[in-house]
């Protein structure tokens, strides 16, 4: 696992450019697929393509090798890396080569051939431009579509002159680039051998897809006489035809490029002529097209995971690194820290965990919080939080845990004693919530002294730096439950669900949320309810998770029955009932609490729309305002309804665009965590310190965004149900 | 509804690329004017049955020596396809190796056939789907000219050319 100071010395050297770098390329996702009309439709088709072909994919292997075979190549399907390499060494030898060039491929990556090929005594080039400032500075790459994204121009500059030592230094982007294809042009009509990735391989005809912006992967394949390529099994798809989705939304999706310069379709061997580049004599078509072809299919793990319930999604991948760009802490570290051996963003934990294993993924899997802010990203609607839970509660489930006994009690459930101590601590915050309301306000003036707060970072983890919740010594469920209702002929009934922090923290947003449902003709009840299992979901806690969701449908659904909506504060909860309980209870009680619950302020929106009148509201004429929405929200679609009712409420709104606030629940406590989660905090920052922004009251949805911004700004932050009671 | 021809040019302007459109008798005049010499190309003649394609009135090299295409800093070849929606051409490789000239040079000149222009991606790959099937083959779908962003900018030109020109030659009334 990174440590604190791993993390920060990677922010520090590489920081600057890997967040100009990857939130460029996320705005530019999202410009590139507004343009598309039918962004939806064509994501779903990806997704059933590849549903599809994975569930045949013996039967389109078998088609595949047929095909190639009868086009004049050969396939090779390889158990693991070492396999693979033999075999391209043997390639290779045979063909006497002195030079391989390669244009991009993870999968090479994946398998090292670089290290093995070398070993023979071969020179390797790598041609993506990228690829070879890596390859000169022998660094690994940062991400997996742009692999030097963490590194600036003036670093490049700076390798090159000191290496190359040019008659005139290089500096601009413009001159790198023309020294770097001059140098690399030479080499590559010099090369043998030419190793290319795949980015989707048909078994119709053996086309293989390649995607690429520079022109490299051509000249590699043309430059050439023996074409390896290289990919995962996973990479076969059906027909030709079905590639339609995938050209359209693979660079929109990646580095929000409508298409890149180049998507190569090439049925190997192909008809290209080979030449001698030194020829002066012979016309180009006067060469014969005599090229071998080789494809070398990968299993290295995939058809395991292709077995396994939760990891066989990963293999829909395409790659395209949405989940990366997305990702705010990925913004804030790039691929070195929130990576493994050689994939790196969210979905790397699945891949990590299939090829190289747990304890691979175990380094980097903790920097997911699960925020959802990839989900819709990914072109292939992977649930990527979802492989990062599980991953994360099989690697509980592997470790020891000492020093059990001190957070005994914690543990509800037998079967997640395997959670190290302070994942336990977070995921049991239930239990730590209740006795802080019941040992108020004794609890918060201990939890604050020094030398607990010490113990806390030396045996929790809990960064000293953040203030601790401060618990009400009245709960929202007593002070529901010592009222009466103030609607006598309600228009609708609800319950209002007293989440964790609202019921023993934040007690008043819970109390303005019940005054503005009854004034709206609601007839709202309070009653105590289990904590959702949100905390103990993102510390991948899975059975204590299903035992929260379990309870919490036994508790709610009798008031369902009875005509009551579920009205939640919390959108991380509301979130989990209507998304992640889909994986943790059976469909009927998943559907019966996901159909009617709903975000308090779509609720109200809802309301509103259905003819209850804004004036039972407190208005404003024009007040200025900075709404902050909740990442689990907005995947939702619901960050929509809070601004529309605030402007109907007179508020002038001004919104953030950050993908995360940066504490995400209990990740901004964490002592390793804490730094990052302020860098990630800084953005949030900047904007509600913004011109014209700077002096509006702050507004936020989610808990963690409130107790972030409170610790970025002095502004102290509300929840906007607040300023809706009147 | 915008014509496919008007859409594919609104988008080739968007990626950089410049466009000029002839009559097919007037075609060599039209490469002449395109062609930055020195100047290698590819001979469309046989496939598309029409003197003026051979281009020997032009200062294009048909069929040019490996030398003459690495000293070239144009190459003219002729292009399967456009797509309207995202001003792409589909380059076709032929023996005659429209690979290496439309890759190795400078600045491509593509020469497309005002009919070949299809609205989309989706049809233009349904046709790709097509012919594949029935005859093999390969084909680069190529969307303005080569670039990268791995050296700290956006810069046209990395391995492939920086300057794409495409000639629509019009369909005959
Ligand atoms: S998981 Fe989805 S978003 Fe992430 S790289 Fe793969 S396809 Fe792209």
């Amino acid at each position: 696992m990174a440590t604190a100071d791993e993390i920060r010395e990677l922010m520090r050297t590489e920081g600057a450019a890997v967040a100009e770098n990857t939130q460029g390329f996320n705005a530019g996702r999202y410009d590139s697929v507004a343009d598309l009309k039918d962004y939806e439709e064509l994501k779903q088709a990806a997704r059933s393509i590849k549903e599809d072909a994975i569930e045949e994919l013996p039967d389109l292997l078998d088609q595949l090798t047929d095909t190639v075979e009868a086009n004049g190549g050969t396939v090779y399907i390889a158990d693991d890396a070492a396999d693979a390499n033999d075999y391209i060494r043997n390639v290779v030898d045979e063909r006497a080569a002195d030079r391989v060039v390669k244009s991009k491929s993870m999968t090479s990556e994946e398998i090292e051939v670089n290290d093995a090929l070398e070993a023979d005594g071969v020179d390797v080039v790598e041609t993506d431009l990228g690829e070879w400032v890596l390859q000169v500075a022998d660094e690994a790459p940062s991400h997996i579509v742009a692999p030097a994204i963490h590194k600036s121009r003036e670093s490049i500059a700076e390798l090159f002159n000191e290496r190359f030592d040019p008659e005139e230094p290089l500096e601009t982007a413009e001159e790198l680039t023309r020294f770097a294809r001059k140098k690399l042009g030479e080499q590559i009509i010099d090369a043998e051998v030419g190793i290319t990735g795949s980015n989707f391989i048909t078994a119709d005809t053996g086309t293989m897809a390649l995607v690429t912006s520079e022109g490299n992967a051509r000249k590699t394949v043309a430059a050439t006489d023996t074409h390896v390529a290289v990919a995962g099994v996973e990479k076969v798809i059906p027909t030709v035809g079905d590639l339609h989705p995938f050209i359209e939304l693979i660079g929109r999706s990646g580095t929000g490029q409508d298409i890149t310069s180049y998507v190569s379709l090439l049925t190997p061997p192909v008809d290209t002529p080979v030449v001698d580049f030194t020829d002066d004599e012979t016309p180009l078509s006067a060469f014969e097209s005599d090229r071998d072809f080789h494809l070398v299919l990968i299993d290295n793990g995939r058809l395991e995971m292709r077995d396994d319930d939760h990891l066989r999604e990963t293999l829909y991948c395409i790659r395209c690194s949405a989940c990366s760009n997305s990702c705010a802490n990925f913004q804030s570290v790039g691929g070195h820290a929130f990576g493994g051996e050689t994939y790196s963003g969210g979905i790397a934990t699945g891949w990590e965990a299939g090829i190289e294993g747990l304890d691979v993924a175990e380094e980097f899997n903790d920097l997911c919080t699960g925020c959802t802010r990839c989900v819709n990203a990914c072109p292939v609607g992977i649930d990527i939080p979802w492989i990062n839970t599980v991953v994360r509660d099989r690697i509980n489930r592997e470790k020891d845990t000492p020093g059990e006994w001190l957070v005994d009690g914690l543990t509800p459930d037998e079967e997640d004693d395997g959670a190290p101590l302070q994942k336990r601590f977070f995921g049991n915050f239930e239990t730590v919530a209740k006795l802080g309301s019941a040992t108020a306000p004794v609890s918060n003036w201990l939890a604050g002294t020094t030398l607990s707060r010490r113990a806390m970072d030396r045996i929790l983890g809990i960064d000293p730096r953040r203030d601790l919740p401060t618990f009400e010594r009245e709960t929202l469920v007593d002070w529901a439950a010592s009222r009466d209702s103030q609607v006598a002929e309600p228009e609708r009934r609800a319950v209002l669900y007293p989440d964790l922090y609202t019921n023993h923290v934040q007690v008043e947003r819970g109390k303005a949320a019940v005054k503005v449902l009854e004034s709206l003709g609601v007839d709202v009840v309070v009653p105590p309810a289990p904590s959702s299992g949100r905390a103990p979901l993102s510390q991948g806690m899975i059975a204590t998770a299903t035992d929260h969701a379990e309870r919490v449908t036994e508790t709610l659904g009798p008031h369902i029955e009875d005509g009551r909506d579920v009205v939640v504060i919390e959108p991380s909860d509301h979130a989990m009932f209507t998304r992640e309980y889909e994986r943790l209870i059976d469909e009927a009680a998943f559907t019966d609490i996901a159909e009617n619950s709903y975000e308090v302020f779509e609720y109200v929106y809802g309301l509103l729309d259905n003819g209850a009148s804004i004036d039972s509201l407190s208005t404003v004429k024009g007040a200025e305002i900075a709404y902050h929405s909740h990442c689990q929200q907005r995947t939702l679609g619901l960050e929509a309804h809070t601004v529309a009712v605030l402007e109907d409420c007179g508020y002038d709104v001004v919104t953030s665009d950050v993908e995360c606030c940066g504490m995400a629940g209990s990740f901004g406590y964490k002592s390793d965590y804490y730094e990052l989660s302020m860098d990630v905090g800084d953005r949030l920052r900047a904007q509600l310190r913004d011109d014209g922004v700077q002096d509006r009251p702050v507004v936020a949805s989610g808990t963690s965004c409130l107790e972030q911004i409170d610790a970025l700004l002095e502004r102290q932050p509300r929840h906007p149900i607040e300023l809706l009671a009147t | 509804m915008e014509s496919k021809r008007a859409s594919f040019e609104g988008a080739l302007e968007a990626l950089g690329v410049t466009v000029s459109s002839t009559a097919e008798s007037e075609l060599e005049a039209a490469v002449t004017e395109a062609v930055t010499e020195p100047a290698v190309g590819i001979a469309l003649d046989e496939t598309v049955g029409d003197e003026a394609f051979s281009l020997t009135e032009t200062p294009v090299t048909v069929d040019p020596t490996p030398v003459a295409l690495r000293e070239a800093t144009t190459g003219v070849t002729g292009a399967e396809l456009g797509i309207g929606d995202y001003g792409s051409l589909v380059l076709s490789m032929t023996e005659a190796a429209s690979e290496l000239v439309s890759l190795f040079v400078e600045r491509h000149v593509a020469i497309l056939h005002e009919e070949d222009i299809q609205p989309d991606m989706d049809a233009a790959v349904a046709e790709l789907d097509e012919r594949f099937n029935e005859t093999g083959g390969s084909a680069i779908i190529a969307t303005g000219p080569s670039a990268t962003a791995d050296m700290g900018a956006l810069v046209k030109g990395a391995h492939g050319p920086r300057e794409v020109h495409v000639i629509v030659v019009e369909e005959s009334v």
